[in-house]
């Protein structure tokens, strides 16, 4: 490994005593003598077995559900259905007042993916339970299903999420999507010379930790329960589970932190509740283990994306404006796709300096496993699509990919799109030192850019943006036929004023020269655009506007309830600081 | 009721036991029995353990092959004799898996499953069934796996085949996207007898590329009476898709299959014996 | 349902538990016995985690019948160490970071010692062959070859000692 410390020096202490170091962990010994605590590395006398009879539809109504001859089978001790949760529906971010409460623990009434859970049994071995398993019978009504988010959010689809009648998330119970308003769009495409707009589909993607999720949770003395968690977050999880089984949180010890790999597929509290359920039920220690299957049928994955982008580039290679609208799949129930939409739009349009700048991200349900955090949610998937979309851009300009990053690249002391000021960005360094490994030859002049110049200015303004109500939750004049159900018109994309980039066509353009015009920066919008609707005034690069980042400027206090929906968007919005 | 288990000292007795209960399921190595079992798939009836040892009996030295149907891959590897299977052995699985895995197993594995079954079917094997007490009953390979796709349910106690001449005469690939581990997008074998020279009685089977394995009856005629250069393998080429079914699943889809089947056969085929 | 019950030798010490009749041996090492060692990762053979060694060869706890183990002499992870000094794997496992979460070494300890008691010099194929049935979801490999390959150096030295 190698440290380039001749860059940023003086933003950096160099002095450290870990980074940088190979330091023995602490864990290590454990691991290699196999006897690091993980959840299932418990011994309990009288143990139980949880085991869970999940839907074999993607979408279905439940007609009836017989346990009667489960209940007979040996060695089964009690048998959970959705009435013995006592808050049955649950979602994990509202622990932090985010979102409503849609997944139900244990179905009732509809199954709205393949794998959801409906009965759980509880058995002296893991074998009677299974046979048992085999026992319980459900009448199904099937249900058409929806599998594709831009299908979901059509009028007419089938309703996936009865919490979210139009299938998509609603933020601040205002908006159907994520909304960043950032200069006029649809100027800077009318001064482009080059369009460049395509379609990107990302696939949901499996964490597949080694371990898979599970508990164990047991009755403990002074009337408390014992909990062995394979928890990535353990006080979520110890938080989800007092609020579904309906403890005080003080009547739960929740034991984890050896997960086995997790990778965001561990955040779910998936188990938890069960567990702590059917202890408080039997009075007997209960663990609760997905096999591989339930993981990867019930255990979140990241969410598939799907992702448009119009770029307006001007001759010398400059973006002048960008265009994002992006469908995040959340499956049928709210788990973290909510989050990962805010997580996106605070990202975009990624690590470039653009004017103008406009994006709109729906969360949309589909009959599909619900989707969760995994390493990056929200951004990685849109990152790529915005590379490929960088590299398609410097194709049209006739430009060398790597030097059109460095010419559109942010500096210190940048306004970003959500109207902070940019600092320590180092975009401009690791394109030049990758460049320098990949022997990928630079012009002297990128060589010479730093993201510590040519920063700020007239790049630290905030420009004139026009705002638009479109998406406003149950204002019919914004959606038209069935409320939240149809795309909004005003995100419709605008029809394209040049040819289209295809993939892969270079044919009758100019070659690439190697070296772009670096002149000094004028922003394309320094001028401001005829009516100048309500523009945020904060020039200072100092402190953040008071809205929530990803949120156009407040149209007026936000309901009480939406409190920790704020400051969950503006502890994102402040973290990098 | 949870599984209860039998053990049978003979395989006369385990075929008796078998053929009087069909809720029995035989257990050879287990590791796909055992993956029912975990995962509540089977919940019911009676597992059945064989302990005696003519099962995993090997007969390697003369030009006729017998081996115990639960002789496993990792068995085949050790033994040098049987050095032209050992592609097709190291096909299966990791090397845990290896272990324990039987050739008997191999023959009810589903497709992708199977690599070796497909092996077996190139060398015209013959399975000795027991249906009941008495005595093994030959059956051809081919034969043998359409009953097991109609549910017919019988012991294996072993399969015979014999040697091939030249040991370049046998060829087998397995094409897997996980390497060296993988399920098989496909795997072909070929028994090409006078592949020096002229072939005659080619016998090519596929795995993956239909329900069973089964064997390339219109690559099998363009190679009679062929050689093996350019011409010959064109002419194999061009028939290698005659009769294929390939599922679409996790590891490749249908058209996939398809597509780089003849390039595979063909590369199979330009190896040097 | 009657239990049955089930003795075999466990890192050197004769050992009986009662069992269901179809239980895998992953279940009666860990609940019956205690043994934590193996894990379970998949209950279908292909993660490897549960990888015990049984009269010396590689097998997959999780899809062993543990009733066919009477008699057997299993080794686990948990007798790898000769009290505590530790086994020249584990020792490399540590020096290599060939483990971040943990879930995989085990296993991954299990088959590289079987590689080894059969070939004390393997090369890097042969490496990569021997762990080909186990998965690690953090380190990307690279480590744990490393660390068995190191292993390897360090055997021959003690073998002679
Ligand atoms: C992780 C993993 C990877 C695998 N990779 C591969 C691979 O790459 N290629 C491949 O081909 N297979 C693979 N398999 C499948 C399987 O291991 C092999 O097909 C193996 O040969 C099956 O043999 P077994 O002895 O374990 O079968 P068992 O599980 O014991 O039995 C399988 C079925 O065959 C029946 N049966 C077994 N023997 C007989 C007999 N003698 N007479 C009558 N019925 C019998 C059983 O009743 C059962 O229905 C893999 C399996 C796993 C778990
Ligand atoms: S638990 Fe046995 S291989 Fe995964
Ligand atoms: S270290 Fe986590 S799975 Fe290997």
């Amino acid at each position: 490994m190698e440290f380039r410390k001749d860059l940023f020096q003086n933003e950096r202490d160099d002095n450290l005593n870990v980074v940088g170091k190979g330091v023995q962990r602490q864990d290590m010994p454990g691991h290699v003598t196999g006897r690091s605590p993980f959840f299932d590395d418990h011994a309990f006398e009288g143990l139980l077995h949880l085991k869970v009879v999940r839907s074999p539809h993607h979408h279905a109504r439940i007609r009836r559900i017989d346990i009667s001859a489960a209940e007979r089978a040996p060695g089964v001790k009690r048998i959970l259905r959705g009435a013995d949760v006592p808050v049955n529906k649950n979602t994990l971010l509202s622990l932090i007042n985010f979102g409503k409460d849609d997944e139900p623990s244990l179905a009732v009434d509809k199954v709205r993916y393949k794998g959801e859970p409906i009965v759980a049994i509880i058995a002296e071995s893991e074998a009677q339970a299974l046979a048992a398993r085999a026992l319980v019978r459900v009448e199904y009504e099937p249900l058409p299903a929806v599998f594709d988010v831009e299908e979901a959010l059509k009028p007419g689809a089938p309703v996936v999420n009865d919490t979210y009648p139009g299938n998509c998330f609603e933020y601040h119970e205002k908006y159907d999507h994520q909304k960043l308003r950032f200069g006029d769009v649809e100027r800077g495409f009318a001064m482009a010379d080059h369009i460049v707009e395509d379609r990107y589909q990302m696939s949901p993607i499996e964490h597949a930790p080694t371990e898979t999720n599970g508990s164990i949770a047991a009755p403990e003395q002074n009337d408390r329960f014992v909990v062995h968690s394979c928890a990535q977050g353990l006080f979520f999880s110890l938080g989800t589970a007092a609020k579904i089984v309906n403890l005080d949180s003080n009547r739960l010890h929740f034991i984890g932190g050896t997960v086995g790999g997790g990778f965001g597929g561990k955040v779910d509290s998936l188990t938890e509740p069960l567990a702590v359920l059917g202890a408080m039920m039997t009075g007997r220690p209960v663990r609760y283990v997905l096999d591989r299957e339930e993981e990867m049928l019930h255990g979140g994955p990241r969410g598939a994306e799907r992702i448009y982008i119009k770029d307006g580039i001007a001759r010398d290679g400059r973006i002048l404006a960008r265009h994002i609208r992006s469908y995040f799949d959340a499956g049928a129930y709210t788990r973290l796709s909510s989050y990962a939409a805010i997580k996106c739009t605070a990202h975009l349009p990624g690590p470039y300096t653009i004017p103008n700048v406009t994006s709109d991200i729906y969360v949309a349900y589909t009959n599909r496993c619900p989707s969760t955090a995994m390493r990056g949610f929200g951004i990685t998937a849109v990152d790529f699509a915005l590379e490929v979309h960088m590299d398609k851009g410097a194709e049209a300009c006739g430009l060398d990919p790597v030097e059109f990053r460095i010419l559109n690249a942010y500096r210190d002391g940048d306004m970003k799109a959500h109207r902070r000021v940019a600092k320590n960005t180092a975009l401009i360094e690791c394109v030049q030192v990758a460049a320098e490994k990949a022997r990928w030859p630079l012009s002297e002049e990128a060589q010479r850019q730093s993201s510590l110049t040519g920063g700020g200015g007239a790049r630290a303004e905030i420009p004139a943006t026009p705002i638009d109500e479109n998406g406003r939750i149950n204002r019919p004049e914004t959606r038209g036929g069935r409320p939240t159900q149809t795309l909004p018109a005003g995100t419709m994309r605008v029809p394209m004023t040049k040819q289209p980039i295809m993939e892969g066509s270079t044919e009758n353009r100019p070659s690439a020269p190697s070296v772009p015009q670096y002149e000094p920066y004028r922003p394309a919008t320094a001028a401001p655009p005829p009516p100048p609707p309500p523009v945020p005034a904060s020039r200072s690069a100092a402190p953040p506007p008071p809205a929530a980042p990803p949120v156009p400027p407040p149209a007026g206090p936000a309901p009480a309830s939406q409190h920790g929906a704020h400051r969950f968007s503006s502890v994102f919005g402040t973290r990098r600081r | 009721m949870p599984l209860a288990l039998r053990v049978a000292q003979s395989l006369s007795e385990a075929a008796g036991i078998l053929a009087a209960d069909p809720r029995v399921t035989l257990l050879s190595g287990g590791t796909l029995v055992m993956r029912d079992v975990n995962e509540g798939r089977l919940t019911d009836g009676t597992l059945l353990r064989v302990t005696d040892p003519a099962w995993r009996q090997m007969q390697v030295s003369g030009s006729r092959i017998e081996l115990g149907a639960a002789v496993t891959m990792a068995a085949i590897l050790a033994n040098r004799e049987l050095a032209f299977l050992h592609a097709a052995a190291r096909a299966v699985g990791g090397p845990a898996i290896r272990n324990m895995a039987t050739i008997g197993g191999n023959l009810f594995a589903g497709t992708p499953y199977g690599d070796f079954a497909v092996a077996l079917l190139a060398l015209d094997a013959q399975v000795m069934v027991l249906a009941g007490y008495g005595s093994a009953r030959a059956v051809p390979l081919e034969e043998f796996l359409a009953g097991r796709a109609r549910g017919e349910s019988r012991l294996v106690a072993g399969i015979q085949f014999n040697r091939p001449v030249a040991p370049g005469d046998f060829r087998f690939l397995k094409v897997s996207r996980v390497k060296p581990k993988g399920l098989s997008v496909l795997s072909i074998a070929a028994h090409l007898p006078g592949s020096g020279s002229r072939i005659g009685q080619a016998r090519v089977a596929y795995g993956a590329m239909a329900p069973l394995p089964f064997r390339a009856r219109g690559v099998e005629r363009a190679l009679e009476g062929k050689a093996l250069d350019a011409a010959g393998i064109a002419a194999a080429r061009a028939a290698a898709l005659e009769g294929v079914q390939p599922v679409t699943d996790a590891i490749a889809s249908d058209w996939y299959r398809r597509e780089v089947l003849p390039v595979h056969l063909g590369r199979l085929l330009a190896e040097r014996g | 349902m009657a239990k049955v019950p089930v003795q075999f030798r466990l890192n050197g010490s004769d050992r009986a538990a009662f069992a269901d009749p179809a239980d895998n041996l992953l279940t009666v090492l860990r609940r019956g016995l205690n043994d934590f060692g193996p894990k379970y990762g998949c209950g279908q053979g292909t993660c490897g985690t549960c990888s015990v060694l049984i009269d010396g060869e590689l097998r997959l706890a999780c899809l062993t019948l543990a009733a066919s183990c009477e008699g057997a002499s299993i080794e686990t992870v948990s007798g790898m160490a000769d009290g505590p000094s530790l086994h020249p794997l584990q020792n490399a496992f540590m020096e290599h970071f060939a483990a971040q979460c943990g879930f995989c070494t085990p296993g991954m300890l299990t088959a590289a010692k079987a590689l080894l008691d059969r070939n004390p010099n393997p090369g890097r194929e042969d490496v990569i062959d021997a762990i080909a049935g186990n998965i690690c979801r953090c380190t990307g490999y690279e480590p744990i070859i490393q660390a068995i390959l190191a292993a390897a150096r360090t055997l021959p030295a003690q073998r002679r000692s």
